[in-house]
């Protein structure tokens, strides 16, 4: 595979051949190790249209890990801002021999478009497209889903939240399906469910405490604040108090239930900060499991072993 | 100039022609089919055992082409590529740049197209002016310089009550309205249609709603204005099924469907292939099979091309940044005969919603081949099959759903006015 742009069409080995991988470069304490020769010489851009704190760094980190060179590049900034075409910046890129982009782009398929012009040779990681996908998270969601429960196949798995705008619920569903998960749920308001969910494979509910009554992982999306605008919601208080992941709430799941959220979390819209913070709670380790499985993906990718 | 066309297998739906048969023509016009005028002697003629021949095509929905390019040149480019496929007359809709919208634009591409195009090029005129959607256009001065319909296009009108006046004003005229139903707010940013392939992809969807609820408030403002409406390029099963009881109550509606919205589905579309970014867009299967199940039905006058030839550069972005529209007048032919091949219609009620059916909703003389018509034929092998490829394409826009796709029915030879313009092997 010379592209990482989707978790979609991947098969079962592939994704669990990441996982392993990403099991390789972290150390008995759960950090990711230090240095690896892996990719010296190699040189990575990160192309970020949209701005992003967590994956932009931890991409950054994961490439260093693996002794790459790697130029960060916030396109929202400059070129496109002067009119430039897409493809032009990444033509102009592509002459600095570049082996690898790692792009995020507001547009869903920028990836995909990106992969299909880009010269023979060349690699590119999806890192988030409009609202299409984000297959790394979903791979570093995987990661810590199978590290908390091990097998996938007895897995209730529930998402709350925001589906429609959000490409990570996508990506992880195609990846849990793939990976055998028992039951995957999802749950938010009409709004901000997208239309014929239910044949990607997901069980939709209409309350939140069915919808994690005995469920095993609880993947909680971020909430924008400018659902409000486009009278998709009409306050975050209401959507707190129907959607909102509380104490009591999480306490409806099994009782070893993990807490799972792509960040940045909105304490009190999405999750109580009783939740966030809680022991069931493994939004930190997901960051951090974050750079062990974007140096699988880069390693493998650059080693032509996905 | 006296020619003969022999041995042909003549299909003229609006004479219920349907037979091989000799077809005579002196100068523009159609003498007769059947038996030689008397002391007939022709200057030429043309034996055209195995072939069909029809009235030349009537398109009802084109561009010539977009901005960025020069307009003469896509004039001729796109005008030849009709001949090439058997359209004989050109339909084309005012969201050109500059827009169609005034009584001298309309004269200047006028102008060119005598010079130019080797088939009939007919104008529909802007609704309103720029086609901004708030005020009207010059419709009197706009019927003068003769233009055959108005329209909004795809574009947005600021209000009802535009439309209404917009609608009563025309009705005034003695002009159709051609209604392109989209309501722009539940379109709200949509490029596909809202389903599966738009959640799958994280791409915008279009509801059904945004063309029925169009299509609701429209039929109630002919009832209130009286106003003739023309319904393009339907795209869902629920729209289809209300101006059919709109038309079986005998309101003034007729309406036309692009052929490929007759042949795919949002579920056809490769992952974020822009060829496939049209508007409307490709609904879902259900609906697919609704528009072909009423094709046949009264209130459809016409199928079109809907062509939108663009520039390379217009597809080389993420889907939803490129500009929607293909390419079409050269599948149009073919897609229609297939229709006849999966047994949606026949021969004859096929041709009609290419020819006569068009012509007389637009009330233009062409669609037939009556004694004493505007000689303009499409002569075709009907058994021979063909590739859609890109480089082969007559049309100076490349995209198309349907590259590299193999089609049946190839047209051999076109004759617009009596004058042979398209000849396969030329």
């Amino acid at each position: 595979m010379q592209h990482f742009l989707t978790t979609e069409s991947l098969t079962s080995d592939q994704l669990t051949a990441i996982l392993d991988t990403a099991e390789s470069f972290i150390n008995a304490d759960g950090s990711s190790v230090k240095k690896v020769p892996l990719l010296r010489g190699k040189t990575i851009v990160n192309l970020f249209f949209e701005a992003s704190t967590r994956t932009r760094s931890t991409f950054e980190l994961a490439a260093k890990r693996l002794s790459a060179d790697i130029l960060t590049m916030n396109i929202a900034a400059s070129a496109t801002v002067k009119g430039e075409s897409l493809l032009d910046t990444l033509r102009n890129l592509e002459a600095m021999h570049v082996d690898m982009f790692v792009v995020r782009h507001q547009d869903s398929g920028a990836a995909e478009f990106l992969s299909k012009h880009i010269s023979p040779g060349i690699s590119i990681i999806n890192a988030g497209d409009g609202r299409h996908a984000h297959p790394t998270q979903a791979m570093l969601d995987m990661f810590t889903i199978r590290r908390h429960k091990g097998d996938f196949s007895q897995l209730k798995v529930t998402i709350v939240g925001d589906l429609l705008h959000s490409r990570v619920a996508r990506s992880q569903i195609h990846a849990l399906r793939t990976l055998g998960a028992k039951e995957i749920r999802v749950v938010a308001p009409r709004t901000l469910l997208p239309r014929e969910l239910e044949a990607l494979g997901v069980d939709v509910y209409a309350d939140v405490e069915s919808a994690l009554a005995g469920s095993d992982v609880i993947i909680t999306l971020r909430l924008q604040k400018e659902r409000m605008q486009g009278a998709l919601l009409p306050s975050e208080h209401e959507y707190f108090q129907l959607f909102g992941l509380t104490s009591e709430r999480v306490a409806l799941a099994a009782e070893d239930a993990i807490v799972m959220h792509p960040g940045p979390i909105n304490r009190g819209v999405e999750i109580s900060s009783a939740v966030a913070d809680g022991k069931q709670s493994v939004i930190l380790q997901q960051v951090s499991y974050g750079i062990a499985v974007r140096m699988a993906v880069m390693s493998m990718l650059a080693g032509n072993n996905l | 100039m006296k020619i003969e066309i022999l041995n042909a297998h003549i299909c003229d739906p609006l004479n219920a022609i349907d037979r091989v048969a000799a077809l005579y023509i002196a100068d523009t016009k159609i003498l007769s089919i059947g038996e030689p005028p008397a002391d007939w002697q022709a200057d030429q003629s043309l034996d055209a055992s195995g072939l069909y021949c029809i009235p030349g095509l009537v398109d009802i929905a084109t561009r010539l082409g977009n901005s960025g390019q020069a307009q003469e040149q896509s004039i001729r480019s796109e005008t030849q590529a009709a001949v090439s496929a058997g359209i004989t007359s050109l339909v084309c809709m005012p969201d050109s740049n500059p827009v169609m919208d005034s009584a001298a634009q309309l004269e200047y591409i006028q102008q060119h197209c005598q010079s130019s195009s080797p088939c009939h090029v007919y104008l529909i005129a802007a609704l309103t002016t720029g086609l901004k959607g708030d005020m009207l256009s010059e419709m009197a001065a706009l019927k003068q310089a003769g233009c055959v319909g108005v329209s909004n296009v795809m574009h947005p009108l600021a209000s009802n009550l535009v439309l209404r006046r917009a609608m009563e004003y025309a009705a005034g005229q003695g002009l159709t309205v051609h209604y392109q139903a989209m309501d722009a707010a539940l379109q709200a940013n949509g490029c596909i249609n809202e389903g599966l392939a738009a959640t799958r992809m994280g791409l915008i969807g279009i509801p059904n709603a945004a063309e029925t609820a169009a299509v609701a408030v429209c039929l109630a403002l002919i009832e209130h204005t009286g106003a003739r409406v023309h319904f393009g390029r339907l795209s869902t099963q629920h729209a289809v099924r209300m101006l059919e009881l709109a038309h079986s109550e005998g309101a003034q509606v007729s309406a036309d469907v692009a052929a490929h919205h007759l042949f795919l589905c949002d579920d056809d579309i490769p992952a974020f292939d822009p060829n496939f970014h049209l508007l409307p867009p490709l609904r879902s299967a259900s609906d697919l099979i609704g528009l072909r199940q009423s094709i046949s039905k009264p209130v459809f006058s016409a199928i079109c091309s809907d062509h939108q030839p663009h520039g390379a550069d217009a597809k080389l972005a993420p889907f939803a940044s490129t500009l929607a529209g293909a390419s079409t007048l050269e599948t149009l032919l073919s897609l229609v005969l297939r229709l006849v091949d999966e047994d949606l219609l026949s021969l004859q009620q096929a041709i009609a919603l290419v020819t006569y059916k068009p012509a007389q909703m637009l009330n233009i003389d062409a669609g037939s081949l009556t004694a004493g018509a505007v000689a303009d034929l499409c002569l075709f092998d009907r058994e021979q099959e063909w590739v859609l490829q890109a480089d082969t394409m007559q049309s100076r826009g490349k995209h198309s759903p349907f590259l590299e796709q193999r089609f049946k029915g190839k047209v051999k030879y076109t004759f617009v006015s009596g004058q042979l313009v398209y000849s396969e092997s030329s």
